[in-house]
């Protein structure tokens, strides 16, 4: 066979087998995060459904399925409906520019080479941050659109937080751009060979601070959940979507948190590589995964440690101390990596 | 395959279309499995119980605009940042003290801004 109909058979393969793992991983993430929160708490969380409740999500999918699906009278039809996809779409595209192990190089499978990512591309890191641009038109649509005074607060609220908080993670990246020289992904995690200590965490621990915070307010959780601010919004701009429409945010949220987690682990903690050269024998994939793990663990554990954020806070914070921090950063490397060079 | 640009595109099709044919899909299972029945109580906005009042779309405060103007101003100048961020290396010092004035001449804005209670909400 030539090489061309090799990579589009592999290229299909990698992309059918990511779909599926991060659809299982999705099911998984929500048990956990509800058995975590359970701990929390002191209660034991889901335990009916398979061993320790562990199917709790596959039967919350089925329910979800079987429920009606309302569309209230006065909603924007065309624009109530588009909205679940604008959230969930660009959520999965950001995935094809993940690396899970290594790209390029001499052929190693059956005599062919297999890429360990979907989409080489260049300019990843900008599609990371446009799609981050593009769930902000679902969710202001989504608000927009039920024509209820809840779901416009919640919506306006989210929309207004999630751009604020975009300028500080698009200046705290641009650390690990000047660092690693490139937007692509691929060469980020190549320019973190070596052990950990190459790892960008070390060299850029404020850009990758602010990074962080900023994700948890684009992740819409706690401590930044002002969106969906129960006790005060009803669910924000959820309140109008039942039954698999509403599933669809809630398996978008978690499949942005899976990516942002991907991200985060790839442009700071060194993505498929192995922390120490003896446990290279590992392969990339599982590196990749466990840092997920971990990182998918913080995230919760944020969530269920730090109360809400007031509206003023959670703005001051964005534009007072994230943005200015991210800017110092920036200036900092900037001049470091101008007189070292590398 | 046939050359990067076209690889990419085809790359990136192939997710988009993965993840809006599952959105499709369980969109129509639960059109297929979920029960219908017509009520003009059911296809009301819930406001918590009470009867809405009047239409939502009202008018709203002006903060969100000016957060929004904000936020193109500064995603502007992050787009210009990338660029010159990822050929550093390449450009030397004279490009770096391009770049301080550039993001100077921002701050003047930003601090402007914050003089006048932009990111104060109260």
């Amino acid at each position: 066979m030539s090489d061309a109909v090799v990579q589009l058979l592999f290229l299909i393969i990698k992309a059918l087998l990511m779909s599926l793992i991060i659809v299982t991983m999705v099911a998984f993430i929500i048990y956990f995060e509800r058995k975590f929160a359970g701990f929390f708490q002191s209660r034991v969380g889901p335990t009916y459904l398979g061993p320790w409740g562990s199917l709790q999500s596959f039967g919350d999918i089925l329910k979800l399925l079987s429920k009606e699906d309302l569309i209230p009278e006065q909603a924007d039809r065309w624009v109530f409906r588009l909205a679940p996809y604008l959230i969930f779409v660009p959520a999965f595209l950001v995935m094809a520019v993940l690396p899970f192990g290594p790209v390029g190089g001499e052929p190693n499978l059956f005599g062919y080479r297999f890429d360990y990512v979907i989409a080489n591309f260049d300019s990843g890191l900008v599609l990371f941050l446009a799609m981050g641009a593009v769930a902000v038109y679902g969710v202001v649509l989504a608000g927009w659109s039920s024509n209820n005074h809840f779901s416009l607060l919640g919506g306006l609220r989210a929309g207004a937080q999630m751009i604020s908080y975009e300028l500080a993670m698009g200046f705290s990246l641009v650390g690990v751009m000047l660092m690693a020289g490139s937007t692509n992904l691929v060469t980020i995690v190549d320019y973190q060979a070596g052990g950990f200590w190459s790892w960008l965490f070390i060299p850029q621990v404020v850009g990758g601070l602010v990074f962080f915070v900023a994700t948890l307010a684009e992740l819409n959780r706690t401590p930044f959940d002002l969106a969906e601010a129960e006790q005060e919004l009803v669910a924000g701009y959820l309140t109008e979507y039942s039954g698999m429409r509403w599933g669809l945010f809630m398996f978008a949220e978690y499949v942005n948190l899976l990516v942002v987690s991907g991200i985060v682990a790839t442009l700071y903690f060194g993505g498929w590589r192995a922390p120490l050269a003896v446990l290279d024998f590992i392969p990339g994939p599982i590196w990749l995964f466990l840092k997920i793990c971990v990182l998918i663990f913080i995230y919760m554990w944020v969530r269920w440690t730090i109360f809400r954020y007031r509206y003023n806070q959670l703005m001051s914070i964005g534009w007072k101390v994230l943005l200015p921090l991210s800017l110092a950063n920036l200036v900092v490397t900037a001049v470091v990596v101008n007189i070292f060079g590398d | 395959m046939v050359n990067s640009t076209v690889d990419l595109v085809i790359q990136l099709a192939l997710m988009f279309a993965i993840g809006a044919g599952m959105a499709i899909m369980f969109i129509t299972l639960s059109h297929l499995l979920s029960p219908k029945s017509k009520n003009p109580n059911k296809s009301q906005p819930y406001e918590c119980g009470v009867v809405p009042k009047g239409d939502a779309r009202t008018p709203f405060n002006v903060h969100y605009y000016l957060v929004a103007v904000l936020f193109v101003l500064f995603d502007l100048e992050a787009v210009f940042i990338y660029p010159w961020a990822v050929s550093l290396r390449g450009l030397g010092t004279a490009a770096l003290i391009e770049m301080f004035f550039f993001i100077g001449v921002l701050l003047v804005g930003y601090l402007y801004a914050w003089k006048k209670g932009v990111f104060d909400w109260e």
